[in-house]
């Protein structure tokens, strides 16, 4: 699927990174420990989080993931979203829990 | 042997900007063609030892040097010291606060990752002295 999709399929609002919605994505994770991501991810390019923080973009820039996605409605500050632009990152915010947006973009065809 | 030097003051007062010298690590290495799987294992292990420096230790120094088949990597603060370094280095150790834990960090895994992504690493502590990190990456 598509960044677009994940869009969609969220209900999710784009805070930066609108050029990048074609980008093709395969496998995502879900996680608020950072240094887990660190340690376990291998190329999954979709990171959903309930942090909000510069460090999840930062981490994010580190494993050369193309999208980060805020759950339960939660919006980092300004600060975080230049961050992101400045990498390229696309940032989305969605009012879902983290347990169902992964569940969702899991059903439809996104690995792990 | 010639070699690209780095050296970045890793501010310990600033939790935001805890990355800025792997990142521009990262991006070095990826202008001078180092493979993306490398520049990969750098950015994750150099990033962890600079929260590490940022969260444990007031900040301090990190130099980066860049040779064509390694990168050698220095991270130095003026910090606590570790009294301990075999019980650090355990998955899961920590002795980050709440808040620390709040921010996504802190859950023991950084040595470990240090260690899992370098190819060599070697911890020189001294209590109420300082600690510095070597690590070397090869390409
Ligand atoms: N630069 C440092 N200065 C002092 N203590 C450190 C430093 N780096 C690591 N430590 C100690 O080693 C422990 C384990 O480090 P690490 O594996 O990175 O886990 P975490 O940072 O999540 O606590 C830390 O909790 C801390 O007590
Ligand atoms: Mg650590």
């Amino acid at each position: 699927m598509t960044i677009a999709d994940v869009v969609k399929l969220l209900d999710a609002e784009i805070l930066c990174g609108e050029d990048h919605l074609d980008t093709e994505i395969h496998t995502a994770c879900g996680s608020d420990m950072m240094s887990d991501v660190l340690a376990y991810v291998k190329d999954q390019s979709v990171l959903l989080t309930g942090l909000l923080n510069p460090q999840v973009v930062r981490t994010a820039e580190m494993m050369d993931m193309l999208c980060i996605v805020f759950v339960r409605g939660k919006r980092p500050e300004p600060a975080v979203v230049e961050l992101a632009k400045d990498k390229g990152i696309v940032l989305l915010s969605t009012e879902k829990r983290l347990f169902v947006a992964c569940g969702i973009l899991y059903t439809n065809g996104l690995g792990g | 042997m010639d070699c690209v030097r780095l050296e970045y003051d890793v501010d310990g007062e600033n939790f935001a900007s805890a990355g800025n010298a792997s990142e521009s690590v990262k991006r070095t290495l990826k202008q001078l063609g180092v493979s993306p799987a490398s520049v990969r294992r750098v950015a994750i292990a150099m990033y962890e030892g600079e929260i590490n420096m940022v969260i444990h230790a007031h900040g301090g120094k990190a130099i980066a040097e860049i040779y064509p088949d390694h990168i050698g990597i220095y991270l130095k603060d003026s910090g606590p010291g570790i009294a301990d370094i075999d019980l650090a280095m355990k998955a899961g150790y920590s002795t980050a606060t709440e808040n620390i834990r709040s921010l996504g960090f802190g859950a023991g895994m950084g040595l470990p990752n240090m260690k899992k992504y370098s190819d060599e690493m070697t911890i020189d502590s001294t209590v109420g002295v300082g600690t510095t990190v070597y690590l070397r990456i090869d390409f």
